[in-house]
């Protein structure tokens, strides 16, 4: 496993405060006045040129917003925001809608050089073999910047663009889809990002068809006081696949910034979604100064018989995580699936899982969740398996394993199960502990450090989930799960 | 989610309130007493009946239940008494034994075992004679179970009881049974013991409800406090009618180098919610609580745990069996928490349930709350339906079906009853178990 030793050398050169993505790109950029109202959501929806109805779509998710109030049940803790004081529309200024990457302002080609993220098709092609290359979408701030490899998409007769993009060359299927998983008033940050959500990605594979290469999406919140709320459809038609991956950075800060995203994922007959999230917002200082508030709503819909949706998430960034990527199990024989490593550190606090709603017959689920904390973090599981009456002979299978590095951090539990249907079957198994002396020991009679033991032991404990990770992403992920953890040894 | 503001008062709240300001004057208890009362009505007159809305409750929603409460049973004269007793079932049989009885919430010492259980080493007198002495001491609970809205209620109507109390040293030699009766009209009840084994003391309580009709509202609480070094084992028999509603409240408190097992067995009632929270007060301290619930016909009963490792170096067991049939439904919630400084804590819970017929639901919610590190904790859940190739191996072996899947319930269980480990409790239990089988046959 040459990653692991990449891995041990990462975390003995970088110290605990060290945010690699910490950066911050001055670039000139077109912003819409602070606070929230409905002038702004008109701002908006003029800006990207929107149709009447998706204005009608925002204005009506922002008054039933205004009617709602912050959910609290979530272990996690923070000063109240003020939504009025974020910019609700910052886009990087450069001519509108840059037709090519030469347009792109050199600036922001720095910063996603910095990022690692290979924009440049050339560069992609002349390195990788074809089979593995990955189309990228870029958003930056609010808007989607550019998106790679359109052309031979397109050829497969994938659609693969922004979704404000979307918005007008497929309006149809945006209207056909766009809030179907996640309605408008599902929740308070997703009606939030229904009235203001400036851009994101749309995935739509026709019928039949394997998409070409791995789709993917790097999101990045550049300006101050801005927030991010960033849309994603992906729809894949009956007997399509497609593997999406996503992730996200930000600059170092003293401030709190706020993101609250939408994922909807369509899967319909015997169609497949993978889509994996490597996040790593800007977690705040060790003293919990700064970082995202990462307030998310995910959730796939296994619409057609057959289909499967599989959510895989590495997460080590943001201040607070507040995240539940779900599967509703629709159709006969549906299958979903949720693999995830939560990170923290410092202050960080994480309050993530899943939801497995099994509705159609003979639906299957399974969720690996492994929360690793140290410093002086909380990291939460919270999930719900429930099987409704006609799911017959839905089955689930759920293992939830925390570790737990230091005295100061907390790990917690709380999955709900129902079973309204006999011939379900659920099983769920959680543990709590520590890496433990005789593991150390072990190691370290063979001659390894304290550092290097505990980066091997915790590689072996989230080795279940990396390894359902596309391989790109593996890599980066056991590079961060390393990073997080660093100065938690000892 | 939108904002739900907090629902009008309903018909049940209201005549909560009323009895409060009826009843309360007549309440037992010295000053101090009635200030715990009045705090915990100023807290129910804030937040109400427990609802769907209240996370612990979620799935017990004692507000939609309750439309109505009967009038609190006053005390019963002791004929009156005596012949709610003959009424109910005498679960322990022939069990040599000191036999307490409580009915409808009041302690009936005339038909008590006083004399024996005196000669035994243990001490018992009503609570409402124990509340007018120094009864804030007997009214304080660990700060887990004070929230609860059960307990709440509890403390606010609570007009009599037991203190049971076996001194520093004595081991009983014999269990303590302890009835409770409820009698045959709607009446609510709101009965308190209080159980306090001295240091290093020794004792089998026996505790059995019983009785009780459509519209009975039974709200107990058993309070159980083990000093360092005290040996406590609890059996709880819940048999009530049908039609009642029973809210029975266990708090445990553990001291150092203590071991206390609470087994509970619930099979009665339409509409139950057992409670336990256990504290752990001491060092080296081991708790172990074993569940055996078997519900049917619409039925609904809940399992709540709560278990606060506070301090190092304790364990603690939960076991939990649910067999649901027939339109009921079950559910459990256990919640193992772990504060910070409670290293080299022992934490293991496991929940089972056997979903008997189509209609039949279970929701079950374990959660670890972990703040310490050098810790050992671990849950598991299952749900599902007998499991039908274990069925054609019996049946391959000539049992008819129907024995089958009784032979394969009593399996199921038997787990959970092979850990009791007192032979009066496991004869009782097992009889309970079969006959509750030998209805559905």
């Amino acid at each position: 496993m040459p990653a692991v030793q990449e891995t041990i050398d990462r975390v003995r050169s970088i110290d605990v405060d060290q945010y690699k993505y910490g950066f911050f790109t001055d670039i000139e950029s077109d912003k819409a006045p602070k606070g929230l109202n409905e002038d702004i959501i008109r701002f908006i929806s003029a800006k990207k040129d929107e149709p009447e109805w998706m204005l009608e779509w925002r204005l009506d998710a922002y008054r039933r917003w205004l009617t709602m109030s912050e959910p609290t049940w979530a272990r996690v803790s923070y000063p109240k925001i003020d939504f009025n004081d974020i910019y609700y529309y910052s886009a990087p200024k450069s001519a509108p809608g840059p037709k090519s990457l030469d347009e792109v302002d050199p600036e922001l080609l720095a910063t996603y050089e910095k990022l690692g993220i290979p924009l440049r098709e050339q560069e992609i092609l002349a390195g990788v073999e074809p089979k593995n290359r990955v189309a990228v979408d870029a958003v930056f701030d609010s808007v989607s910047v550019v998106t790679t490899f359109k052309k031979e998409l397109a050829a497969a007769g994938v659609i693969f663009c922004s979704i404000s993009e979307a918005m007008r060359e497929h309006p149809d299927l945006v209207k056909k889809y766009l809030g179907t998983v996640v309605p408008v008033t599902d929740n308070y940050y997703a009606t939030l990002n229904s009235a203001v959500f400036t851009d994101g990605s749309f995935v739509y594979v026709p019928e039949g068809v394997r998409c070409p290469m791995e789709l993917s999406t790097y999101f990045r919140i550049n300006e101050k006081n801005t927030g991010q709320f960033e849309r994603t459809l992906i729809i894949a038609e009956k007997g399509a696949y497609v593997s999406y991956l996503e992730g996200c950075t930000a600059p170092q800060r003293d401030e709190n910034q706020l993101h609250a995203a939408v994922v909807e994922l369509i899967a319909l007959d015997d169609a497949e979604i993978k889509y994996s999230t490597v996040q790593n917002w800007f977690p705040g200082d060790s003293e919990g100064k700064g970082g995202i508030y990462n307030f998310v709503t995910k959730r796939g819909d296994c619409r057609g018989k057959n289909s499967k949706i599989s959510w895989t998430q590495v997460e080590t960034g943001s201040a607070i995580t507040w995240k539940y990527p779900s599967c509703i199990l629709r159709g006969d024989n549906s299958r979903g699936e949720f693999y995830s490593i939560a990170v923290s550190n410092g202050r960080q606090q994480i309050d993530s899982g899943t939801k497995m709603i099994h509705l159609g017959k003979n639906t299957s689920s399974r969720i690996i969740s492994k929360g690793i904390s140290a410093g002086k973090s909380e990291n939460t599981y919270r999930g719900l398996v429930s099987a409704h009456r006609k799911a017959s002979n839905a089955r689930n299978f759920t293992q939830c394993d925390s570790l737990l590095i230091g005295q100061d951090c907390g790990a917690h539990t709380v999955p709900y199960i129902e079973s309204k249907n006999s011939t379900a079957v659920f099983e769920h198994e959680a543990t709590t502990s520590k890496i433990s002396d005789d593991q150390m020991f072990y190691c370290q009679q063979r001659g390894l450090s304290d550092e290097e033991a505990v980066a091997l032991i915790v590689n072996g404990f989230v080795k279940d989930v990396i390894q359902q990770l596309p391989m790109e992403f593996a890599v980066e992920a056991q590079k961060l799960i390393s990073i997080s953890l660093e100065g938690s040894v000892g | 989610m939108t904002i739900e503001p907090r629902a009008l008062e309903t018909r049940a709240e209201t005549e909560l309130t009323e009895a409060w300001y009826k009843e309360r004057d007549a309440l037992p208890g010295n000053e101090a007493v009635a200030g715990r009362r009045k705090a915990a009505f100023d807290a129910f007159r804030q937040t109400g009946l427990p609802h769907r809305r209240v996370e612990e409750w979620k799935y017990s929603d004692l507000r939609n239940r309750l439309k109505s409460i009967a009038p609190f049973a006053a005390r019963r004269d002791e004929a009156g008494a005596k012949s709610v007793l003959a009424g109910l079932d005498n679960v322990y049989g022939d069990v040599d034994r000191h036999r307490l009885v409580i009915v409808d919430g009041h302690f009936h010492a005339g038909l008590s075992d006083m004399a024996a259980l005196a000669a035994d080493g243990a001490l018992a007198r009503p609570l409402a004679e124990a509340l007018a002495e120094a009864g804030e001491a007997l009214m304080d609970l660990p700060a887990i179970a004070t929230k609860d809205a059960a307990v709440g209620l509890n403390a606010i109507f609570c007009a009599d009881g037991l203190e049971l109390v076996v001194p520093a040293g004595v081991t009983l030699s014999k269990p303590v049974e302890i009835v409770h009766a409820l009698g045959q009209d709607a009446a609510s009840t709101a009965g308190r013991v209080v159980i306090r084994a001295g240091e290093g003391a020794e004792a089998i309580v026996l505790e059995t409800f019983l009785g009780g009709t459509e519209g009975t509202f039974s709200n107990t609480l058993t309070d159980i406090r083990a000093a360092d070094g005290a040996k406590l084992t609890v059996a709880r028999l819940q048999a009530e009618a049908a039609g009642t509603t029973h809210v029975g409240t266990a708090v445990v408190t553990l001291g150092a180098k203590t071991a206390v097992k609470v087994i509970g067995a619930g099979i009665g009632s339409g509409f139950a919610r057992h409670q336990a929270f256990v504290a752990f007060t001491g060092e080296h301290a081991r708790a172990d609580l074993l569940g055996i619930t078997m519900v049917r016909k619409g039925q609904h009963v809940d399992q709540t745990l709560v278990i606060d490792h506070a301090v190092p170096n304790c364990d603690s067991r939960e076991l939990f069996k649910t067999v649901v049939d027939d339109g009921a439904k079950g559910i459990f919630q256990g919640k193992i928490i772990v504060r910070p400084h409670a290293q080299k804590t022992d934490g293991q819970m496991m929940t089972q349930s056997l979903l008997l017929s189509e209609d039949a639901e279970m929701a079950l919610k374990p959660e670890l709350e972990i703040f310490a590190d050098d810790v050992q904790c671990a849950h598991g859940a299952t749900s599902g339906e007998i499991d039908e190739d274990l069925l054609f191996y019996l049946r391959a072996r000539g049992i008819p079906e129907k024995e089958a899947r009784t032979l394969l319930v009593l399996a199921f269980l038997a787990e959970a009853v092979e850990e009791i480990g007192e032979e009066v409790i496991v004869e009782a239990f097992e009889a309970r178990i079969r006959a509750w089988l030998d209805q559905a046959a």
